[in-house]
């Protein structure tokens, strides 16, 4: 290497030949070259806008007798056993429609809840699985879900109840129920046998049976408020036996005064209730409190059926037994209870239209039922004509104890506006389970949060 | 080599290319940053619940942000976890981490085992984080109640969660400022502390009085990183329970009411523009103090 004539070709020597090597330019040519390659590979694949969402459906769209082609299921089944349930109803609407194929997209349960707004206003499948309540009528009314009321003409077995819990605000039936699940207070019979318990018929008998579940050494009333929603089951219900189940139901719908004094009685009873409940319930999940259920550390536990699923089948299974929440005002009764309804929705423009009418119409009929509930205990069939002999004794119970109820409620997560829900009502129990002193403040500010919400 | 005199001097095609390079990123911070914060704020002055078209939304102008302030339980417990966060990250990590990065730079033995160790939570997401201190905290099934005896729920109980969550966040923000000073400190001159000994001076002088000067570039960055993290807090404290029961945060505020079905936009994007608000503080302050290094 020549030996360098400046101060310039001096620092220019001290750069090794390798790193020289590349220069601002070459360098600039390659990262245009790799974007360009990058990009060519992205533009290939249809970039889609909302979970899971991968449809195109090819269908005929004919809307006369004979429906071809694919329909797309958006499915939040995303759990092993029900997601196999699922699959199970689709092979046999396969077998029974020859003409049709579903494609079925799994996004994961609450994923799928979370994002329910970006993809109904996106390409939503042709059909997806949603709730009955105010949540199913709220996409009606914004023009999200299509009318179904030519598939419920003639649908066999889903009874007037469930047809009113299916119809939207304007009249027009929008959902295909599928199965649903009661809440009520679940109990271990070997262990309230052992000791002695019975099942309490009022609030006084409830206050007893704590006090003696509580001098055994049990926890009486289990309890697991980290999600948010579990201790909405029991404000619902107390205010059911307290005001009556039409007052609930206008409540939800934002009619009624959450400061008034039927509302401060519901949180009153509550109160009066809350030192059986389980203590610090809110860092505990409700998977947590059902498990010391299981282990026979409390006594009993608000909570829908799917409490089944953390008991082991068999033998810890059939030990479970329930009993709806006791009388609180004779006048009223105990003949309301909450059962969620899960079923199916179409999107307001299926590719398929005729198809997804199909799959409606067979997924609300007892042979589709059937499939779904004999591979997932924890919830029953909704169409009556469902063969009920392959249930378990807990689902035959929970057969004849939604038959029975004169009213049934959503829960309020789904009787009410989700915002409402889940911004006001989440952050307000839990304010209550921590300092169950201050009602009046509480309410009031519910109130004030409610009709900024509602607007009323 | 003559001297660059300007842009003048290059020729067409490199113009071009010089032009490209400032309009392309330009276009892309304007479009994902400054349009989407801009649209933001105008958002929380109106009532757009997320469905629909943004021109069916109703002008509310200042209603929003007094639902905010007054009736909505959450808000100023958030603001005072934000403010605690951010006291606790400024005045007890940050300087915890540049007192870390102090000793590794003595080179003793085994320091490369130690900088490993402190620097490992830092490869962790929060999520991630958040998990494995659940195992130390849970009240049930956890090391700390089950060492001790204890019954306390660490996470589950509003006067302990916050501090519970502050020391698992601090335990991966230390070792990241850790990592920033020692970097800096390796770049001092040798001969600034060899100068130093000469004269005399103890380690806290040198440290103090010569080292810690020579770093501020370096202080600069670990103050804004530390700020900015602070404000930022949302991974963990959404992992452990969503952001409800003492661990609300004005970033979890906004994520319960925007994502998800709630879909309250507009007054997401009030809480939003709080936290922008309140962001821009220390930005200002941050930019004052650069500027004026400037001149």
């Amino acid at each position: 290497m020549p030996r360098p004539a400046t101060f310039e070709e001096y620092l220019a020597s001290l750069v090794p030949p390798s790193v020289r090597g590349l220069d601002r330019r070459t360098l600039l040519t390659g990262g245009v070259a790799l974007s360009a390659l990058t990009l060519a590979g992205c533009g290939g694949s249809d970039s889609t806008t909302t979970s899971g969402s991968t449809g195109t459906a090819s269908g005929s769209g004919g809307s006369t007798a004979a429906a071809t082609g694919e329909v797309t299921l958006g499915s939040n089944q995303s759990d092993a056993v029900p997601k196999a349930a699922i699959q199970g109803v689709m092979d046999a609407f396969q077998k029974a429609n020859s003409g049709l194929t579903v494609k079925v997209n799994t996004v994961d349960h609450n994923t799928f809840q979370e994002n329910i707004n970006n993809y109904l206003q996106g390409s939503p499948d042709d059909v997806f699985m949603w709730f009955a309540g105010y949540r199913m009528r709220f996409f009606a009314s914004q023009g999200l879900a299509g009318d179904i009321s030519d598939v419920w003409t003639g649908m066999q077995g889903l009874n007037d109840a469930l047809k009113k819990s299916s119809t939207g605000d304007d009249g027009k039936q929008c959902f295909m129920p599928s199965t649903y699940y009661p809440w009520a207070l679940f109990y271990r019979k070997s262990l309230w046998q052992e000791k002695g318990y019975e099942i309490p018929k009022t609030l006084d008998d409830l206050k007893t049976l704590g006090a003696k579940m509580k001098a055994d050494g049990l926890a009486p009333i289990a309890f697991g408020d980290k999600d948010g929603w579990p201790a909405m089951g029991t404000f619902d219900a107390i205010n059911m036996r307290v005001n009556g189940y039409d007052f609930h139901v206008n409540l939800m719908a934002g009619k009624e005064d959450w400061a008034g004094d039927k509302v401060k009685k519901t949180f009153d009873t509550w109160k009066g209730l809350l030192e059986l409940h389980q203590p610090d319930s809110l860092g505990r999940t409700w998977q947590e409190a059902a498990q010391s259920l299981q282990q026979k550390k409390s006594g009993m536990y608000l909570l829908g059926m799917f409490v089944t699923q953390q008991f082991e089948k068999g033998a810890e299974q059939d030990d479970l037994d329930f009993f709806t929440f006791p009388e609180i005002d004779s006048a009223i009764g105990a003949d309301a209870i909450e059962a969620p309804i899960d079923g199916y929705m179409m999107s307001a423009s299926p590719k398929n239209d005729a198809g997804a009418k199909a799959l409606l119409k067979y997924v609300g009929g007892a042979e589709a039922q059937g499939l779904a509930v004999k591979s997932d205990p924890s919830v029953i069939a909704t169409n009556s004509g469902v063969d009920t002999s392959g249930y378990t004794a807990l689902q035959k119970k929970a057969v004849e104890f939604v038959a029975s109820a004169k009213s049934i409620a959503q829960f309020m997560d789904r009787d009410t506006r989700p915002d409402f829900a889940s911004t006001v009502m989440i952050p307000a129990i839990q304010d209550f389970i921590k300092n169950p002193n201050d009602i009046d403040g509480l309410t009031k500010n519910i109130q004030a949060q409610k009709v900024s919400i509602f607007g009323s | 080599m003559a001297r660059y005199k300007g842009i003048n001097q290059l020729s067409g095609l490199d113009r071009i290319i010089v032009a490209l390079m400032i309009i392309i990123p330009t276009i892309l911070v304007v479009w994902l940053v400054w349009l989407p914060a801009i649209g933001s704020v105008l958002l929380s002055f109106t009532n757009w619940n997320g469905i629909g078209p943004i021109g069916d939304a109703k002008w509310m102008g200042m209603k929003n942000y007094h639902d905010v302030v007054t009736i909505y339980p959450p808000f100023w417990p958030a603001v005072r976890h934000n403010l605690i966060w951010l006291a606790v990250t400024f005045l007890l990590a940050t300087p915890f981490g540049m007192f870390l990065a102090v000793l590794l730079d003595k080179e003793m033995r085994g320091s490369r085992v130690y900088q490993t160790a402190f620097y490992l939570p830092v490869v962790l997401s929060l999520a991630l984080v958040g998990f494995i201190w659940q195992l130390i905290y849970s009240r049930d099934q956890g090391l700390i109640n089950g060492l001790t005896g204890s019954t306390i729920d660490w996470y589950g109980d509003p006067k302990y969660n916050l501090w519970s969550a502050l020391i698992a966040a601090c335990w991966r923000h230390t070792g990241y400022i850790m990592l920033l000073y020692l970097a800096g400190l390796k770049g001092v001159d040798v001969s600034l502390r060899e100068a130093a000994r000469v004269d005399g001076a103890s380690e806290k002088q040198t440290f103090f009085k010569i080292v810690f000067p020579v770093l501020a570039p370096i202080n600069i960055i670990v103050l804004v990183v530390s700020v900015i993290e602070s404000l930022r807090a949302f991974d963990l404290v959404w992992v452990i329970n969503k952001g409800r029961n003492g661990l609300e945060l004005i970033a979890t505020l906004v994520t319960q009411n925007i994502v998800g079905e709630a879909s309250r936009i507009g007054f997401g994007s009030a809480l939003a523009t709080f936290m922008l608000l309140i962001s821009s503080v220390f930005i200002v302050i941050y930019l004052r103090i650069v500027m004026k290094e400037q001149r």
